[in-house]
C-alpha cells in the first residue's frame, strides 16, 4: 500500500543517515559510487513501481532533498539529479513542486564546477521539454543557478527564461510570471533594466487573466530592484494598467498586493498614482475587488507619508470609506468592518469623534451580524483614542441582539469577545450589562454555546479574580445543580471543571466540592460519570484532606455503581487522581505526603486495580 | 465522398441499456477517441498508424483502455437514484506521456489519467517470483530489485473527484483555454473549478428563481471560448445564447451578448417553444463562430452579431407536419449535439432512422448519410439517402413515414484534423473518413 511504501521512503532516508553518521563508512571511493549506485537503482525502482501514488511520489521528491550525504556527499549529489528531474515532469502539481524544492536545495550542494556540469544541463533538458510539466518546473530552477555560473552559461539561462515567458501554453507563462520577481533579483542591474522589464511588460499585457494577474506580483520585487527614478518610465506604465485591467481578478489582486506595491514604489508614487487608484479599487464595480481594497484601507493610511497623512485620508480616502459603510455586499462591509477601527489611532480624538464615531455606529447597526461582530471584535483600537464609554450606549443593543442572534455560530462569535469587550468596559459595566447574558448562555439550547460560556467564564474570573467570581459567579451556577433539566446540572459540572483552578483552593473547597459531591446521587447516569470526571479534574486544586475524607468514599461509591460508564469514569479518576500524587507529592519527595499516599493506596484496597506499570514505579520508589 | 471504416460494437438486435453510447469525443490530436455509455464505462480508441502495405487505408481505431467511470448512486438525503451514464467527456490538453479526461455523469465530474506502463520490478526481498510472501526469518541478505520490461499495460486512474456542487443534472463540462479551470453546467447553475481542487467550486451563474413557479427556461448546454479564457456561453430551452466574460464580474448573471433570432409569426405553433429549444452549443476551433443546434435546424452565429444567425441549416424541415407525433413519443425532446471539422467548413449533426447530416459552409451543399450494418463493408461509399418531401416520391427517396424514430443519430464527433468521423447509433460506433484514391 501506499502507505508502507511511504514509510519505506521515510526508513530508507532516516536510516541510512545515522550509519553514516556512526563513521565514514563509505571512505573507500570505489565503494561510494557502488554505493550510489544502488541507492540510485533503488529510488529508480521507487519511482518505476509505484509511480501512479501521489503521496509515495511527494514523499521520494521530499526525501531525495536530503539524500546528499547518503549518495557519498557534494561530490556525489549529482546522482541524485536524474530521479528528481523526472519527477520534476509529473503531472501532479504538488509532487512536481517539492521535486523542485529538493533541486533548489541540492543545487546549493554542487560545486560551481558540478553545477555547469551536471545541474545547468539538467535546467535545460527541463526548460526544452516537450511537455508543459518539465518547462513549468524549469522555470523555478533559472534563480538558483544563475548566481552560481560564468557569463556564457548566464547568457544561455537569460535566454531560457525569455523563450519561457512567451510560451504557448499560459501554464508555462504563468509558472515563469510567477518566478519572474525571484528571477529578477538574482540578475545584474543592467540585466533588470534590459531584459525583465520587457518580459514584465509583456506578461502584464498577455491574454490570460491569469497570467496577467501574476504579474501584478511580481511587479512589487522589480519595484525594489530599481532607482526611484527609473520607476515612473518602466513600472508605473504597467501597474496602471493593471489597476485599470479589465478583469476584475487583475484589479483584485492590485487591490490585494496594494500594501506591498505602496511600500515599493515609495511616497512621492504613491501620492500622485497610487491614492487616486486606490480610490477607484474602493469604488470598483466588482465587490471582490472592493473588499479586497477595503481590507487594506487601515495599512494603506498607515503607510502614506507623514506629512500630509492626515489631509489625504480626510479629503481623498474618507469619502470613499464612508460610502463603503453603505455599500450592497456584506463581504464588503465586513472586510471593511475589520480595519475601519484601525483609522482611529491614525486620524486622533477629535477627527475620530466627528467623522468615524458616525460610521463605527452605523456599522453597529448594520443588518449583516458578521459587520457589527468585526467592529466589536476591534473595539481596542477605539479604546485607546477615545474611550469605549462613547460607543457603550450604541455598544450595549448590538451585543445584546447578537447574544441573542438566531444563529449559533454568531452567538458563538459574540461569546469569543465578551473576556476582551469585559476588560476594556470595566468591572460595573459588565456586572450591569453584561452578566445577565453571560449566564443566559449557560442554558443555551445548543451545546457549543453552552461550552464556550463555561470557556468563558473561566476566562472572565482570570480577568476580575476569585473574589468577584464568588460574588457574581459562583452562586448562580452552583444554583443550577438543582436545575430540572440534567443538561443545566451538567453544565454546573462543566463550569465547575473550567473555574475550579481560577478560583482557587478555598472557594472550590469549601463552595464547589459539596455540591458536586452531592451530585453524585444524581439519578441521570450522565451526571453521575460526569461527577467522577469533575473529581478528577479538580483534585488538583483540593487539599489532601479533602481528597482523602471526601473525594475518595464519593468515587469508591461510584466505582460500584450500576452503570457501566459511570463505574470506568470513577476508576479513571480514582487511578487518576493516584497518577497525580505519584507525580506531584512524591516525586517531590515529602515524607508526610508519602506516609499519606501509601495509606491511600491501602485504603483503596483491592477495590480498584493498579496498572502493572504504575505498580513497578511504586516498587522501585520503594 | 464518405466510405465506411470500422464499426464497433456488438451486433444484435436486443440491445442492452447500459450499451447505448452517451457521447462521444475526440481529443485534441485525434490520435484517442472516447465513448461513454449508459452503463457507466468509458471505452477509448487509439488511432493504429497506417501500414505501408495498404497505404489506401487510414489507421484505423482500435481500443486502448476500457474503464467503469461512474457506477450508479442512491442519494439517501433526497432520495434519488443517481445513474451512471456518462453525459459528456472532454479531454484535457496533452501535459506529458498519459492523457486526462473528465467524465460526468448527472452529479459527479471525474478527472481520469489514462496512462502506458510497460515495466515492472522484479526480485522483491519480501515475496517470491509468483507473488508468495517469502518467510522473515529465510531471508538472509538484501537484493536491489530490478525493472524488467513486461506487455504494455494500460492503465485508467481516477485522479480527482467534483462532487456535491450541483443539485440539477449536469448537462456540459468545458475546459477553458487557461488549462487550469473548467465549467460545469446543469439545469439552472454553471460553476468554475479548479483543476486541482475538488472541494470548492464558483458558482457563476445562477437562473433559479426564488420562487420555483416562476421557471420559464432553463439551461440546455454550455461552453468555453476556445482561446479567450474570459468568454463562455450557455443556450437556453428558450432558444436563446447568452455570452458571458467573466471579467466584468465575478458573478456573470448578467450577459455580455444575447443572441436570439426573432421569431417568425407565420409559423408560430403550440410547439414552437419546444423545438426552438437549443440542445447544443459549440464554438468554432477559430472561435469566431459558434453554432446552436435546436430540434429541426442548425444555425452558425457570428459573436460579432447577437440578432440572427449568419446560416441556419435544415435538417429535417420534413418532420415540421409530424410534431404532433413526435411530441406523444417524446421524440421531440431528443436532445441532438452538432460538431465542426477540423477548419470550420463543414458542419455535422446527427438525424432520425440512423441518418446523419454535414453541410458543407462554403458551396452550401448538404449530404445525408445513413449509419447501417448493410454498408459496413471495408472502403464502402456511403450512399446519400433521400427523404420524399411531399407529392410523389421518387425511386431511391425514403418516405417520411417509413423512418425509424427510434434509431436516431445524437452524437457525433469530427477529427480535430482530418475528415475521419464517429457516429453513434444506439450501441454502435461508427467511423467513417474520406475516401483517398
Amino acid at each position: 500500500s501506499s502507505q508502507q511504501h511511504q514509510e519505506a521512503v521515510h526508513h530508507c532516508a532516516s536510516s541510512r543517515c545515522g550509519e553514516d553518521s556512526h563513521g565514514k563508512l563509505y571512505k573507500n571511493d570505489t565503494e561510494t559510487q557502488l554505493y550510489s549506485l544502488k541507492m540510485y537503482s533503488i529510488i529508480h525502482i521507487f519511482y518505476n513501481t509505484i509511480y501512479d501514488e501521489d503521496e509515495v511520489l511527494l514523499a521520494l521528491a521530499e526525501q531525495l532533498g536530503n539524500f546528499t550525504m547518503l549518495v557519498g556527499g557534494p561530490e556525489y549529489v549529482h546522482c541524485l539529479l536524474p530521479p528528481l528531474e523526472s519527477l520534476a515532469t509529473v503531472e501532479e502539481t504538488v509532487v512536481r513542486d517539492k521535486a523542485v524544492e529538493s533541486l533548489r536545495k541540492i543545487s546549493q550542494e554542487h560545486s560551481p564546477v558540478d553545477l555547469e556540469v551536471h545541474f545547468e544541463p539538467l535546467v535545460k533538458r527541463l526548460a526544452s521539454g516537450d511537455w508543459f510539466t518539465s518547462r513549468t518546473s524549469a522555470c523555478g530552477l533559472f534563480s538558483v543557478c544563475y548566481p552560481r555560473v560564468s557569463s556564457t552559461v548566464k547568457a544561455e539561462i537569460r535566454q531560457h527564461f525569455r523563450t519561457l515567458c512567451s510560451d504557448d501554453t499560459p501554464m508555462v507563462r504563468r509558472a515563469a510570471a510567477s518566478k519572474l520577481g525571484e528571477f529578477a533579483k538574482v540578475l545584474e542591474p543592467e540585466y533588470v533594466k534590459s531584459d525583465i522589464i520587457s518580459l514584465f511588460t509583456a506578461l502584464a499585457s498577455d491574454e490570460q487573466d491569469s497570467v496577467r494577474l501574476l504579474a501584478v506580483e511580481a511587479c512589487v520585487s522589480i519595484a525594489t530592484l530599481l532607482p526611484q527614478e527609473d520607476l515612473e518610465t518602466l513600472v508605473m506604465p504597467t501597474l496602471r494598467q493593471a489597476a485599470e485591467d479589465k478583469s476584475w481578478r487583475v484589479r483584485y489582486m492590485v487591490a490585494d498586493k496594494f500594501s506591498e506595491l505602496q511600500k515599493a514604489v515609495g511616497s512621492e508614487i504613491t501620492k500622485n498614482d497610487l491614492v487616486p487608484a486606490f480610490q477607484n479599487l474602493l469604488k470598483d464595480c466588482e465587490a471582490e475587488v472592493r473588499a479586497a481594497a477595503a481590507n487594506k484601507v487601515k495599512e494603506f493610511c498607515e503607510n502614506l507619508p507623514e506629512d500630509n497623512r492626515e489631509q489625504i485620508i480626510m479629503t481623498h480616502i474618507l469619502p470613499c470609506v464612508k460610502e463603503l459603510v453603505s455599500d450592497t455586499n456584506q463581504h464588503v462591509k465586513s472586510a471593511l468592518a475589520s480595519v475601519i477601527m484601525g483609522l482611529s489611532t491614525i486620524l486622533g480624538k477629535d477627527n475620530t469623534i466627528e467623522h468615524l464615531l458616525p460610521l463605527f455606529l452605523a456599522q453597529l447597526k448594520d443588518e449583516c451580524p458578521e459587520v457589527r461582530l468585526n467592529i466589536i471584535s476591534n473595539l481596542d483600537c477605539v479604546n485607546e483614542v477615545i474611550g469605549i464609554r462613547q460607543l457603550s450606549q450604541s455598544l450595549l443593543p448590538a451585543i445584546v441582539e447578537l447574544a441573542e442572534d438566531a444563529k449559533w455560530r454568531v452567538r458563538l462569535a459574540i461569546i469569543e469577545y465578551m473576556p476582551l469587550l469585559a476588560g476594556q468596559l470595566g468591572v460595573e459595566f459588565f456586572d450591569e450589562k453584561l452578566n445577565t447574558l453571560c449566564m443566559a448562555w449557560l442554558i443555551d439550547h445548543v451545546y457549543a454555546i453552552r461550552e464556550a460560556a463555561t470557556c468563558n467564564l473561566m476566562k472572565l474570573v482570570e480577568k476580575f479574580g476569585a473574589e468577584w467570581a464568588q460574588n457574581t459567579i459562583v452562586p448562580k451556577v452552583l444554583g443550577m445543580a438543582n436545575d430540572p433539566n440534567y443538561l443545566h446540572r451538567m453544565t454546573t459540572l462543566f463550569c465547575i471543571n473550567a473555574l475550579s483552578e481560577a478560583c482557587g483552593q478555598e472557594i472550590t473547597t469549601k463552595q464547589m466540592l459539596p455540591v458536586v459531591l452531592k451530585m453524585s446521587n444524581d439519578q441521570v447516569a450522565n451526571v453521575r460519570f460526569n461527577v467522577a470526571k469533575s473529581l478528577q479534574k479538580i483534585g488538583p486544586v483540593l487539599d489532601s484532606n479533602a481528597l482523602q475524607t471526601e473525594v475518595k468514599p464519593v468515587l469508591e461509591k461510584l466505582a460500584t455503581d450500576s452503570d457501566m460508564d459511570v463505574k470506568y469514569f470513577a476508576q479513571e479518576a480514582i487511578s487518576g487522581m493516584f497518577d497525580f500524587l505519584l507525580s506531584t507529592k512524591l516525586l517531590n519527595f515529602n515524607s508526610l505526603n508519602f506516609i499519606f499516599l501509601l495509606f491511600f493506596l491501602c485504603s483503596f484496597g483491592p477495590s480498584i486495580t493498579i496498572p502493572n506499570q504504575r505498580l513497578q514505579r511504586l516498587a522501585w520508589l520503594w | 465522398m464518405w466510405c465506411f471504416s470500422q464499426v464497433k460494437g456488438a451486433i444484435d438486435e436486443d440491445v442492452a441499456e447500459a450499451d447505448i453510447i452517451s457521447t462521444v469525443e475526440f481529443n485534441y490530436s485525434g490520435e484517442l477517441l472516447a465513448t461513454g455509455d449508459k452503463g457507466g464505462r468509458v471505452v477509448i480508441f487509439q488511432h493504429e498508424q497506417e501500414s505501408k502495405n495498404r497505404p489506401h487505408l487510414r489507421g484505423e481505431y482500435n481500443v486502448y483502455s476500457t474503464f467503469q467511470s461512474h457506477e450508479p448512486e442512491f442519494d439517501y438525503l433526497k432520495s434519488l437514484e443517481i445513474e451512471e451514464k456518462i453525459n459528456k467527456i472532454r479531454w484535457l490538453p496533452q501535459q506529458n506521456a498519459a492523457h486526462f479526461l473528465l467524465s460526468t455523469n448527472d452529479k459527479t465530474i471525474k478527472l481520469w489519467k489514462i496512462s502506458e506502463r510497460d515495466k515492472r520490478a522484479e526480485g522483491y526481498n519480501l515475496k517470491d517470483e509468483d507473488g508468495r510472501v517469502r518467510d522473515p526469518f529465510r531471508i538472509t541478505s538484501l537484493r536491489v530489485p530490478v525493472l524488467m520490461p513486461m506487455d504494455l499495460m494500460v492503465e485508467a486512474s481516477p485522479r480527482r473527484i467534483f462532487a456535491n456542487a450541483h443539485t440539477y443534472h449536469i448537462n456540459s463540462i468545458s475546459v477553458n483555454s487557461d488549462h487550469e479551470t473548467y465549467l460545469s453546467a446543469d439545469d439552472l447553475r454553471i460553476n468554475l473549478w479548479h483543476l486541482e481542487i475538488t472541494d470548492r467550486s464558483f458558482n457563476i451563474v445562477d437562473i433559479k428563481p426564488a420562487n420555483m413557479e416562476e421557471l420559464t427556461e432553463v439551461i440546455t448546454a454550455a461552453e468555453c471560448h476556445p482561446h479567450q479564457c474570459n468568454v463562455f456561453v450557455y443556450s437556453s430551452s428558450k432558444g436563446t445564447i447568452r455570452l458571458c466574460d467573466m471579467r466584468e464580474a465575478a458573478l456573470c448573471d448578467r450577459h455580455s451578448k444575447f443572441f436570439e433570432e426573432p421569431e417568425d409569426p407565420s409559423s408560430r405553433s403550440f410547439f414552437s417553444e419546444i423545438i426552438s429549444s437549443i440542445s447544443d452549443v459549440k464554438f468554432s476551433h477559430s472561435g469566431r463562430y459558434m453554432m446552436t443546434r435546436d430540434y429541426l435546424s442548425v444555425k452558425v452565429w457570428d459573436l460579432n452579431m447577437e440578432n440572427r444567425p449568419v446560416e441556419t441549416y435544415q435538417v429535417h424541415e420534413y418532420l415540421r407536419s409530424k410534431l404532433c407525433s413526435l411530441y406523444e413519443n417524446d421524440c421531440i425532446f431528443d436532445k441532438f449535439e452538432c460538431c465542426w471539422n477540423g477548419s470550420d467548413s463543414a458542419i455535422m449533426t446527427g438525424s432520425y432512422n440512423n441518418f446523419f447530416r454535414m453541410f458543407d459552409r462554403n458551396t452550401r451543399r448538404d449530404i445525408t448519410l445513413e449509419a447501417s450494418r448493410e454498408s459496413s463493408k471495408p472502403r464502402a461509399t456511403l450512399k446519400p439517402r433521400k427523404v420524399s418531401t411531399g407529392g410523389k416520391r421518387k425511386k431511391d427517396e425514403i418516405s417520411v413515414d417509413s423512418l425509424d424514430f427510434n434509431k436516431k443519430i445524437l452524437h457525433t464527433a469530427w477529427h480535430p484534423k482530418d475528415n475521419v468521423i464517429a457516429v453513434a447509433a444506439t450501441n454502435n460506433l461508427y467511423i467513417f473518413q474520406d475516401k483517398i484514391n
